[in-house]
């Protein structure tokens, strides 16, 4: 069997159709992550120890169980308990869960990469706490975070196909849905495969140009 | 939730291939990844490419793209996989690009005095790496090594598609079976944290004997740096 | 503040406790503090209600504070590190607007009491005053309760620092780390807080900087950039870490020169910790020679560099000259 051109030019909207989802899903769970993320650390910093571990043992929960299973939970179990959301919905919101523990790292180390001179210049003039974290602490963490933070939107992208598992006809279940009906699964599947490949290099040649303008501070 | 768990023997079929799944996966990553991550280092042009199109290409692929187009698309091809190998194979080697990036990154981050110093022994290229330069870098590439680890295991969940019983397609069967949607989908999720604990255990005690062994402390908060060298992303690091 | 009367005719012994402190009220604890028949107190130099006659001549900038500085003074201070004990039972004593160098070997302590008195460190035991007020107690109920956060910030609007490695605010131009401060605790209005800082930079001679990043400064505009910043906050008394030992040898003058002006046209109660005797020489009325937690020796800056008395203040000068 060899590789069918004109197959390939038959199949192209289809997997478009597809590849709108996963860019749609992307994005909207990375807005969810990002945001998400930051309120996790912060609520990890509380005068509290009890409800800052409680909050560490949900993220770590969160981060070290598969993202299928939590679509499942999220898809199937919501409805059990009287809230009905489709299946796109359900995989950003999971997809944006399950990423925001890991922006929450991320933004722990941040914040933890500003220097500690800068705390005590605070101290020194005295700054309320409110100031300290939204005039001198965060803007420099998450200075310091942009490239990181892009990775996630790179790897966020690369595990959207997974959102297949609850129906998502996303860019993966399109280019299976056209090869299941003709029975011809190299070309759609190679397709895909490429197109993740020219986007993560792309988008990596991106974030390593972030990571030079981020770099000095 | 009886119903659920008196299942168990299910359970521990599906755990069992979820866990054969990550020790497979990992060994098949780690060959993977200290080879193309030595290459990334050479002095030779030719060895570098080799490293870039190896990481690039299955790094910046999705894990479920690659099982898919191993179990669908390559059969047409004439290459045919059991379910397992297929599985084994997509896994090994998207986790190995990062492990690659990690092991290339580790080596550069050596300082180049003690480069030099191999150098000024006259020691041979294998010598340098094989005696000086691994030996320090191992301690750097653990931590992320075992972020990667932990995200391999997660990364079995994908099986489930393509019909192999792990633990994920066990939840979903008993789900099925029993209709206890709840129970079903919560006894996974805690099946699965507390096989990455023990990994986490194991990756813990790993560290410090390395640690103890070159005589090092390193800093018990993750850094910037080794949160984003483990990160799923596409960390660029060294 | 501290000066009363009785204080002025007696200084020293035992009787120049600040006059809050009413006789019969139970103290705060103090490692160590059992002895209980010994006088509790040795200091033995000016104490620190001794008001200070004259402020120092010259013209001077109208940003500078004068007339109202608080004296300071530690009471049997502990501070510990873990099971490494910096300070023990410290006891000194600073006169309002006296200038005072702290100097001795590395780990003897000198920075800890900056750091103490600017809250960046906990007290472990014993009592820091600032004027009449303990800095890291507050009465309460006729008790003496450990501070809160409300009183170590009413404290901490007396004091001012400056670091040795500027910290300056890198995500703000030079014009807003001036500012941030007055407009965020003081409560100054913008335009009164961008006036303040004109005039402050006009006075470190960095009028065409203000709209410079922090970076693009060299070291010795930035620790000007960070003096300023220190003086926007109008403190009464002003702690300087080696503010000069992160810079290159070639910007160190101007920065002591500047430092030395504002000392003598305000009367900041001034805490100054250096290794370069010449500046401390030129800055201070009195010198704390420092060795693992405890005052060696102390005196007016010609003695002790010029004839100290105690032998490991020679060896100290000795090394530091030699280096």
């Amino acid at each position: 069997m060899n590789w069918d051109w004109h197959y390939s030019g038959e199949i192209l909207p289809d997997l478009l159709d597809g590849l709108r989802y996963t860019v749609i899903a992307t994005l909207a769970g990375y807005v969810i992550a990002v945001v998400l993320g930051l309120v996790w650390t912060l609520l990890r910093r509380t005068p509290s120890r009890i409800f800052n571990q409680v909050i560490r043992w949900i993220t770590e929960f969160i981060r070290s169980t598969p993202l299928i299973p939590q679509l499942y939970f999220v898809f199937f179990v919501l409805p059990a308990w009287g809230i009905t959301i489709g299946s796109l919905t359900a995989g950003i919101i999971t997809l944006g869960l399950h990423y925001s523990t890991y922006t929450a790292e991320v933004y722990r180390a941040g914040i933890a990469d500003v220097p500690k001179g800068q705390w005590e210049a605070c101290t020194a003039l005295n700054l309320p706490k409110s100031r300290v974290w939204l005039d001198v602490i965060l803007p420099q963490a998450i200075r310091r975070v942009i490239p990181t933070l892009g990775n996630y939107l790179i790897a966020m992208f690369k595990d959207s196909p997974m959102l297949l598992a609850i129906n998502v006809s996303e860019l993966l279940f399109s280019a299976y849905k056209v090869g299941a009906k003709t029975l011809q699964f190299l070309e759609p599947i190679t397709i895909v495969g490429l197109l993740f490949v020219v986007v993560s290099v792309i988008s990596s040649i991106l974030v390593r140009r972030l990571e030079r303008r981020y770099a000095t501070i | 939730m009886s119903d659920v768990l008196d299942s168990y023997p299910q359970w521990l079929d599906g755990a069992w291939v979820t866990v054969r799944l990550t020790l497979l996966g990992g060994a098949l990553a780690l060959v993977l990844a200290l080879l193309f991550g030595m290459a990334g280092t050479s002095r030779h042009a030719w060895v570098r490419v080799l490293n870039r199109v190896y990481v690039e290409f299955f790094r910046g692929n999705a894990t479920l793209v690659l099982l898919y187009w191993f179990f669908y698309a390559l059969p047409l091809l004439g290459l045919r996989f059991t379910t397992l190998s297929a599985a084994v194979l997509a896994l090994g080697l998207n986790v190995g690009a990062y492990g690659a990036e990690v092991v290339r990154g580790s080596i550069n981050a050596v300082p180049k005095a003690q480069y030099e110093a191999t150098v000024a022994l006259n020691f041979t290229p294998f010598q340098r790496m094989r005696r000086v330069l691994l030996p320090q870098a191992f301690a750097l590439m653990l931590p992320p090594f075992g972020n990667l680890l932990i995200e391999l295991m997660k990364g079995t969940a994908i099986v489930s598609l393509v019909g192999l019983v792990d633990l994920t397609r066990v939840s979903k069967n008993i789900q099925g079976s029993t209709g206890q949607t709840v129970a079903a989908f919560s006894v996974v999720l805690v099946l699965y944290f507390i096989i990455a604990q023990v990994l986490q255990l194991f990756v813990r005690y790993a560290e410090r004997r390395v640690d103890r062994m070159l005589g090092r402390r390193l800093p018990s908060e993750p850094s910037l740096e080794t949160v984003a060298a483990g990160a799923p992303g596409t960390g660029v690091t060294g | 503040m501290p000066p009363s009367d009785t204080d002025e005719a007696g200084p020293g012994g035992v009787g120049d406790r600040p006059p809050s402190e009413i006789p019969g009220a139970p103290k705060a604890p103090a490692p160590g503090d059992g002895g209980s028949g010994s006088a509790p107190n040795v200091v033995t130099e000016k104490g620190v209600a001794t008001q200070k006659g004259e402020v120092p001549g010259g013209e001077q900038a109208a940003e500078l504070p004068r007339g109202t500085a608080p004296g300071i003074r530690f009471e049997k201070v502990v501070k510990r590190f873990g099971s490494n004990v910096v300070l023990r039972e410290l006891d000194f004593t600073v006169a309002p607007g006296e200038r005072v160098t702290l100097i001795g070997p590395s780990g003897s302590g000198k920075t800890t009491i900056l750091r103490l008195l600017m809250t960046l460190e906990k007290l472990d035991g014993g009592l820091i005053w600032i004027g009449d007020e303990t800095l890291w107690h507050r009465e309460r109920g006729g008790k003496r309760v450990p501070a809160d956060q409300k009183h170590l910030h009413e404290m901490r609007k007396q004091v001012g620092m400056v670091f040795q490695q500027f910290n300056l605010f890198p995500n703000m131009n030079v014009l807003h780390n001036l500012t941030e401060g007055p407009v965020r605790v003081l409560g100054l209005s913008k335009d009164e807080a961008v006036e303040r800082a004109r005039g402050l930079l006009d006075m470190v001679g960095l009028t065409d900087k203000e709209n410079a990043h922090p970076t693009q400064l060299s070291g010795g505009q930035q620790q000007r950039v960070a003096i300023a910043r220190a003086l926007a906050m109008q403190p009464k008394v002003l702690l300087l870490d080696e503010v000069t030992s992160a810079l290159d040898p070639e910007l160190v003058v101007g920065v002591q020169d500047l430092l030395r002006d504002i000392a003598r046209q305000s009367d900041l109660t001034l805490l100054c910790v250096t290794h370069e005797m010449g500046f401390a020489k030129d800055i201070s009325n009195r010198v704390l020679m420092f060795d693992q937690g405890q005052i060696v020796e102390e005196g007016p800056p010609d003695q002790i560099f010029g004839e100290p008395s105690e032998q490991r203040t020679r060896d100290f000068l000795q090394a530091v000259l030699a280096s």
